[in-house]
């Protein structure tokens, strides 16, 4: 089974995120990085399948030279392969971003055989889109769901076949049930990933990374600035200290009139 | 025309369509335009009632035969023909799971850009548009070039609200929809748990890292149950495998509204923060007066979780007695 991965190198924030002076980008000059936690569940829901199917796992990204970092930490918890669409900074707009990628996955099926199924995060952590991954299939012509928490191949994976893939709703979860080769946009709840391996680690330290230049056209949204929300300031009313607070909190439950 | 589409359920409009028409009233106002409204699957007179207290004044039906249950594809497409053969100003819809992939699919058909998760949206020869990045903890200011600007708002970005009442004029959509649209159409649905669910739930009582381990969150059970609720959770617990991740509230987990959020030991981490900010009230127990949660609850008790929990439980049964 072969599978395609497409991750995002995000910061990773804690309780504050800033933004840089001019408003161009997050300012992450006191932040680390990570894979986009629906990603790196992509990641690992890739692995899980060809572990059970065999085959391999091929992880893409789009983004600074720097994303080689998350590329190689795929790597670590399993991936094969990595290749790396290298553009300046983060601030692709969807559009673009999509078509950069199409014209990736095309060279690299056209030299290695076609992915049986291709796995996006729902969402980056940081831009939201919602549409990378649904661009990308469409302009592929493959059958595309999103927001999927659990993901089963039919057969030994690979070729015809079937992908099951469940989507959480309110209460439930829908089955989808499509043809190969598929596209899926996975959440964060797919598994819980690995951590690597020493050996994983070290394995990962030697795989090649592929670097093409990315080229697409701009689309039709541009980002002007980001900004901080205003946040309503309020004063926290402390209701008391310890097992004395009780009948202060059930005072303020019978208020809202959900006691 | 501002076209509206609705996300439904049994007959029933979801509260992120009310959301989305309310957003879509004083966007068609900004507009100059008529606010129009779009159901795909089923044309039922509830969901066109609805639609029409909500202040649509047409409400357009595409519901094939063939199209029996959801399908990305084909929701997709007919939104898209819909942009081709209605011609509206603009199409909007709610940021949901579905109504964000929606209007993916079909932006994608169009090739045409889509703004995901608007907070505010000033119309113009280009558009600009204020949306959610990282969930809520920035905004991005951005300009949209586009021939039929296609948007969705931020889920619970909007409080829903009825409007000028409308008898809408009922418009059949002559959708045509290919093998290929059907491909990706729900097969099947399976409930896993009847009754109060973690998106609807009017109490959430939600347990962070400070809870201590898988058993501890029994106390936050007894308590949501006592008042209806259900238990949320922090994605540090989900990490730790101490609660299913269908109970994570935050940036990718469940974004919660309920009546009152009571976060126990959750220090406040934006990733929570934003699953969380929509609830009306919250009430945060932490033994940390300084961490992010307290300051940003309405209440707060400054104690651990393990005894101030059960105090409120038996002060909640006394109370009911």
């Amino acid at each position: 089974m072969k599978i395609l991965v497409c991750v995002k190198r995000v910061p990773a924030p804690g309780a504050k995120i800033n933004v840089t002076a001019d408003g161009s980008d997050v300012d992450a000059a006191h932040l680390g990085f990570t894979t986009s936690p629906h990603e790196e569940c992509a990641v690992e829901g890739a692995v899980q399948l060809v572990e059970e199917h065999s085959g391999e796992v091929t992880v893409l990204t789009l983004g600074p030279g720097e994303s080689e970092e998350q590329l190689r930490y795929a790597a670590s918890v399993g991936a094969a392969h990595g290749v790396l669409v290298e553009v300046d900074g983060n601030g692709w707009d969807p559009q673009r971003t999509a078509a950069a990628l199409t014209t990736a996955i095309e060279g690299i099926e056209a030299e290695r055989g076609r992915f049986d199924l291709i796995l996006f995060g729902n969402e980056s952590a940081d831009a939201g889109g919602f549409q990378v991954g649904v661009r990308v299939a469409r302009a592929l012509g493959r059958p595309m769901v999103q927001g999927i928490k659990g993901i089963e191949a039919s057969g030994d994976g690979s070729g015809e076949g079937t992908i099951t893939a469940r989507r959480e709703i309110d209460g439930g979860f829908e089955v989808y049930e499509i043809p190969r080769p598929a596209v899926l946009g996975v959440m964060e709840g797919l598994n819980l990933p690995r951590y690597p391996t020493m050996k994983g680690r070290l394995a990962s330290k030697k795989i090649e990374i592929a670097k093409l230049a990315g080229h697409a056209d701009e689309g039709g949204q541009s980002r002007i600035t980001l900004h901080r929300p205003e946040e309503a300031v309020s004063e926290t009313v402390i209701l008391g200290t310890g097992a004395e607070a009780a009948a202060a909190v059930v005072d303020v439950l019978d208020e809202l009139g959900v006691l | 025309m501002l076209l509206v589409i609705l996300e439904h359920e049994d007959g029933v409009l979801v509260e992120a369509a009310r959301e989305a028409l309310t957003f879509g009233r004083t966007l068609a106002e900004k507009m100059g335009e008529d606010l129009e409204a779009a159901l795909i699957g089923s044309g039922e007179d509830s969901l066109v009632e609805a639609a029409g207290q909500y202040g649509a004044e047409t409400v357009h039906v595409a519901a094939p035969v063939e199209l029996t249950d959801y399908s990305p594809d084909a929701y997709g497409s007919i939104v898209a023909q819909m942009v081709e053969s209605l011609e509206p100003d603009a199409v909007l819809a709610c940021g949901s799971s579905r109504g964000n992939e929606v209007m993916a699919q079909a932006a994608a058909r169009l090739d045409a850009p889509f703004v995901a998760n608007s907070l505010d949206a000033t119309p113009g020869d280009d558009w600009l548009i204020t949306r959610v990045q990282w969930g809520g903890s920035l905004l991005e200011d951005v300009t949209l070039e586009a021939d039929t600007p296609l948007l969705t708002c931020g889920l619970h970005s909007v409080a829903s609200e009825p409007g000028d009442e409308q008898n809408p004029d009922v418009e059949e959509f002559d959708a045509e929809l290919d093998a290929s649209d059907l491909i990706t159409m729900v097969k099947d649905r399976v409930v896993q748990e009847a009754g109060v669910t973690l998106p609807t739930a009017p109490v959430v009582c939600g347990g962070g890292r400070g809870v201590g381990s898988a058993d501890g969150f029994g106390q936050l059970e007894e308590l949501a149950t006592l008042l209806g609720g259900r238990v949320g959770c922090s994605r540090a617990v989900t990490n730790l495998g101490w609660r299913p991740h269908s109970d994570q509230v935050g940036q990718t987990g469940t974004r919660i509204a309920p009546e009152i959020y009571i976060a126990s030991g959750i220090s406040g981490a934006i990733q929570h923060w934003v699953g969380a900010m929509a609830s009306k009230h919250i009430l945060a127990i932490n033994t940390d007066r300084e961490a992010n949660m307290v300051v940003k609850a309405d209440w707060a008790v400054i104690g651990d979780l393990h005894e101030v929990v059960p105090a409120i439980i038996e002060e909640v049964k006394r109370r009911k007695a």
